[in-house]
This record gives C-alpha cells, sequence and structure tokens, in this order.
C-alpha cells in the first residue's frame, strides 16, 4: 500500500514537471514563432500592431520582395561558397594531419602536437587585426578566399580526429601494410570509411560556425555585394528604420535561417552524437 | 590531454611530412604569424588611415592603463561573464535534467532548446530587439493591460545588460545542455536503481548520484562558458552598440570601435593582446583549480 501511494506521488511529480518543461519550451519558441507570424503580415498592418502570433491579414509579399531584390539570395549564395569550401578545406586538413599524429612517427611529434593544443588557448581577437593587415596587404578582402582562409586552422578538429583514428582497429591496417599499401591508400581505404560519423559531426560543426562566422566577415567583407547573410542582416538592421520595412526584415532573418535550421533538423542526430564525442575526451 | 601521443606509430617520417604539411602550414600563416605580428603591431602608433605608422615601446600599453573606458570595458565584460555564466550553467543543467531520457516528447523537447544555437548572433539579435522593444515588443499586450509605460530595455543603463545576458542565454543554452545530456547518459544506471530500493529521496539521487557523477562535465561546461562569454561581441554591437552611456561595451566591442571605426590598429592591438592575456590567465587558474580539485 505504502509503495503504491509511493509511485503515486514519483508519478506526479514527474508529470508535474513535464508539464512545466512542455510550458517552458512553448515559452521558448514564442519568439520565433512571432517573427515568423510578423513576416507573414503586411508592412502596412505592422505599422499599425505588431501584436499577434497568428498573420491575419496574411501575405507572402515580404518574401516576394526579397526575391525580386535578389540581395539576400546573393548574400545566402556567398555564405553557401564560404561555409562549403570551410568545411571541405577543415576536414581535409584535420583528418590528414590526424592520420599522422595518431598513426605514424616522426621526430618533435610530441612537441607538434603540444604546439598545436597551445592553439586553442588563442581566441581570434588575438589575430583578427593583424590578419586584416596582411589580407590588405594581399589585396584579397571582398574575396570568398578571405572569408575562408584564415579559419581553416582549427587545432580542435586535428585533436578530434587524432583521438578518433587512434581508436581505430591496428588490424585493419596491418593487413594493408603486409600489401605494401601506400599510406595515401591505407588512410583513403581504411582510415576514412570507419570516420565518416566523426567526419559528419565535425563537418556540421565547421559548416554552423561559417555560416553564423560574423567578427572576421564584418571587417573582411565591407561591400554589399560581398557580404555573407549573417553579415548583411546585420547591415539591414542597421540601417532599415525597423518601423518602414519590418515585415521585409523579418522576412529575411526567416529566409537567411531557413537553410541552417533545416541542417539541424535532417543531421541532429550527429550534432548530439558530436557533443558526446567530443565530451569523452 | 596529459595522454599525449601514446601510441608510437610506423617510422615514416617524410610522409607524415606530407600528411601534416596542409595544417602546418594554414597554422603558421594564418595563427602563429599572426600573433607575433599582433603584438609587433600593438608597440607601434599604427593607423589604418594612410599608412602611418611610428614605433612606439610599450606607450600604447600605458596609454591602455590610463584608458578609464578601457576598464569600464572589462567591468562591463566581467558583469557579463557573471550575469550569463551561472545562469547558463543552472539553466543548461536543469534542462538537460528534464529532457534527458526516452520518448518522442523528450526528443522534440531536446531539439526546441537546442534548435536557438544554430541561428547566427544577427538573427538572434534581430529577434530579441524587436521582443524587448519599446513601441513595437512582445511585452506590448501587457503594458497595455497593466496600464503601464513600456519599459525600454536595452535604451536603460540598469536593464541594457541583463537584457542581453537573457537573449545570451536563449541563444547558447544548447551547447551546454547537449553537453551535460551526453554526461547523463554516462552514468551507470546501477546506481541508480540501488538507490531506488534504499528509497533515497529524488533531490538525494540527485545531489549524491547525479552531481558527483557529472563534476567533470560541469568542470568543462563553467570554464567553456567563461572562455565563450569574454568574447562577446556581436549581441552588444547590434543591439546596444555599447550603449547606453558605454553600459553595455565590451572589451571585443571597444577593439572593433578602435581599430575599424576610429582606425588606431596599434592602440586596438594592445587591447586585444590585454584581453588575451586575461583570458590565458583565467585558463591557467581554471586549469590549476581543476588539478587540485582531482587531487582533493
Amino acid at each position: 500500500m505504502s509503495t503504491a501511494r509511493r509511485t503515486g506521488t514519483a508519478r506526479t511529480i514527474d508529470l508535474t514537471l513535464l508539464v512545466a518543461t512542455i510550458v517552458f519550451a512553448v515559452l521558448w519558441m514564442i519568439p520565433i514563432v512571432w517573427v515568423v507570424a510578423m513576416s507573414l503580415k503586411p508592412n502596412s498592418e505592422l505599422m499599425r500592431s505588431t501584436t499577434g502570433f497568428i498573420p491575419i491579414p496574411f501575405t507572402f509579399e515580404n518574401y516576394v520582395n526579397i526575391l525580386k531584390l535578389a540581395t539576400v539570395p546573393l548574400w545566402l549564395m556567398h555564405s553557401f561558397i564560404v561555409a562549403v569550401s570551410m568545411t571541405v578545406a577543415v576536414l581535409a586538413i584535420s583528418s590528414t594531419a590526424g592520420y599522422a599524429f595518431a598513426r605514424l612517427d616522426f621526430p618533435f611529434k610530441r612537441t607538434l602536437f603540444l604546439i598545436m593544443i597551445a592553439g586553442l588557448m588563442v581566441p581570434e581577437q588575438a589575430v583578427f587585426i593583424p590578419l586584416f593587415t596582411m589580407f590588405a596587404d594581399w589585396g584579397l578582402h571582398n574575396t570568398h578566399a578571405a572569408l575562408v582562409m584564415p579559419r581553416v586552422a582549427v587545432p580542435i578538429g586535428v585533436f578530434l580526429m587524432t583521438q578518433f583514428f587512434r581508436a581505430v582497429p591496428r588490424e585493419l591496417e596491418e593487413a594493408a601494410e603486409l600489401d605494401h599499401a601506400s599510406h595515401l591508400k591505407i588512410f583513403l581505404k581504411i582510415m576514412l570509411p570507419p570516420s565518416v560519423p566523426a567526419l559528419t559531426t565535425l563537418g556540421l560543426f565547421t559548416f554552423i560556425y561559417a555560416w553564423n562566422d560574423f567578427l572576421w566577415p564584418l571587417i573582411s567583407a565591407t561591400r554589399a555585394d560581398m557580404y555573407t547573410v549573417t553579415v548583411g542582416l546585420a547591415s539591414i538592421q542597421g540601417n532599415f528604420a525597423f518601423s518602414e520595412g519590418l515585415g521585409s526584415v523579418m522576412a529575411s532573418a526567416v529566409f537567411a535561417s531557413l537553410p541552417i535550421v533545416i541542417l539541424f533538423l535532417v543531421f541532429q542526430r550527429f550534432i548530439v552524437a558530436g557533443v558526446a564525442m567530443g565530451a569523452g575526451k | 590531454m596529459s595522454r599525449g601521443v601514446t601510441y608510437a606509430g610506423r617510422r615514416a617520417p617524410g610522409a607524415a611530412f606530407l600528411f601534416l604539411a596542409p595544417f602546418l602550414a594554414v597554422y603558421v600563416i594564418f595563427l602563429v604569424f599572426p600573433l607575433f605580428k599582433g603584438i609587433w603591431i600593438s608597440l607601434h602608433d599604427w593607423e589604418l588611415a594612410g599608412g602611418y605608422r611610428k614605433y612606439i615601446g610599450f606607450l600604447n600599453y600605458q596609454d591602455l592603463w590610463h584608458d578609464k573606458l578601457f576598464w569600464r570595458t572589462i567591468r562591463n565584460t566581467l558583469y557579463f561573464v557573471a550575469l550569463t555564466v551561472p545562469t547558463m550553467t543552472l539553466l543548461s543543467l536543469a534542462l538537460a535534467l528534464a529532457v534527458h531520457g526516452e520518448g518522442r516528447l523528450k526528443a522534440v523537447l531536446r531539439s526546441v532548446f537546442f534548435m536557438s544555437s544554430v541561428f547566427s548572433v544577427t538573427v538572434v539579435t534581430l529577434i530579441w530587439s524587436m521582443v524587448l522593444s519599446a513601441d513595437k515588443g512582445l511585452l506590448m499586450p501587457l503594458w497595455n493591460a497593466l496600464g503601464m509605460t513600456p519599459i525600454n530595455f536595452l535604451g536603460n543603463q540598469t536593464f541594457a545588460m541583463p537584457s542581453i545576458a537573457l537573449a545570451t542565454l536563449w541563444w547558447g543554452v544548447g551547447l551546454p545542455m547537449a553537453l551535460f545530456l551526453a554526461a547523463l547518459s554516462q552514468v551507470p544506471q546501477e546506481l541508480y536503481e540501488a538507490a531506488e530500493l534504499d528509497h533515497t529521496s529524488r533531490f538525494n539521487k540527485l545531489r549524491r548520484i547525479t552531481l558527483p557523477s557529472i563534476r567533470h562535465t560541469l568542470l568543462l561546461v563553467v570554464v567553456l562558458q567563461i572562455v565563450g562569454q569574454f568574447q562577446i561581441f556581436g549581441q552588444t554591437h547590434l543591439m546596444t552598440r555599447g550603449g547606453p552611456a558605454n553600459a553595455t561595451r565590451t572589451i571585443v566591442q571597444y577593439i572593433y570601435v578602435t581599430g575599424f571605426r576610429d582606425w588606431h590598429v596599434g592602440y586596438a592591438s594592445a587591447m586585444a593582446m590585454a584581453l588575451f592575456a586575461l583570458m590565458l590567465g583565467f585558463s591557467m587558474l581554471q586549469l590549476w583549480l581543476g588539478r587540485r580539485g582531482e587531487d582533493a
């Protein structure tokens, strides 16, 4: 009897906590729902009132305008080019270096590894001014190269790939060594296939990081036709009178976030797995 | 990390060099070299406009020492760190405990709380500037119902920084929550089952089993949060431009304005180095505290 009542109380507490969490989750989403609703209302209505979560009167006009102006799609294109290039470069550079650290022996290996790890301590703010002067000397500002290149040396990526490759069973490699396979072949045919989940996770984090990168693109891409979407949205916030094209501003934000939100929803299990992987070390 | 490189591997210096070359090249060119160039620039009166530069030794650092606004930005940054780090840690832990477990509903809840972290800083600040707006904000119906004049949160010296902290909390809670979730899934179930037999209360289970089991993650989250929040820039730059009356001017934002609005990159570099030293000091302190905690 007493046990039954105990479980009953425990269940009530569980249920209360769950309901509280759901209420909190709804509150958490309200700003997003509200912004989406505003992006679907005509600007004239928003001048009058921004209240309400249901877009009545309803219009797609704000989105149509974005596509017609073509500025936001252009920024999205720059973001895509930059994020994809950065992701590919980080994966290639981190996995090759990770293979060397995990599986090969060479002079000063320990020292090099420690120097690499020390790079984790250097915040971007300590190097962004000299980087700016370097790219200015090279005449490379307002190019995709400038947005990508300083971002591909990622010590944490090398560290994660080193840890991952160390966990790949040695037996797989030994068979290939008997066949006198080259290091490149071992790397491509034996080490990379089991690393696809790890590479996916590293790639996703790099992509999201690249997409949301702000300080460096803000100083490097100064021409409006070279903005990434993150910098472009900042310029809209600064320049538009909020009352004038409020619907368009909100629609731009929604439109710009769609790719990354879709990416997240499709790949979220890799993201959570990746955090678990990183935290385990 | 002290485990270092344990397994020796096959001796192949040539191949190793080729595999390491791409990383070493970008690492030296875009990280090591700029770091030293940054120190070099900080020793100059260096202007972006017109290419003016003159070696002045440590004069920038001396000026910095007497720059009241610089100290103000340090205080503001520390205030922001103090506002965000404890709340972020507690909220992410509470959420992780709440949404940890099996089932579709829990999975959806996890996604909800994580999703806000994939937005860019510009989208987050856009959303929250609107939410907190005095004439078009989300709280308008509430103010109207109460018959009160809306508070202009971002234009108010007292409320501006807490408002930015709130937006940051909403933005950033996903990653620490995911770290806690990963740690929670590692706690041995037997411990809970044993506690179940002893009729241990919910609170005691949390205090005696869960928290001790995830203390490493707790330390990791706090360290990552401090380092991350120290670098706050986008939120203050976009939501308040450092105002009102410098109430939200943070170190990185002061560096940005000095270097890229006023073009005094020499002085800005000196500030960047001071920030770097400050963060390095914090990291060392935490490593030391962490080690000491291990020994105890």
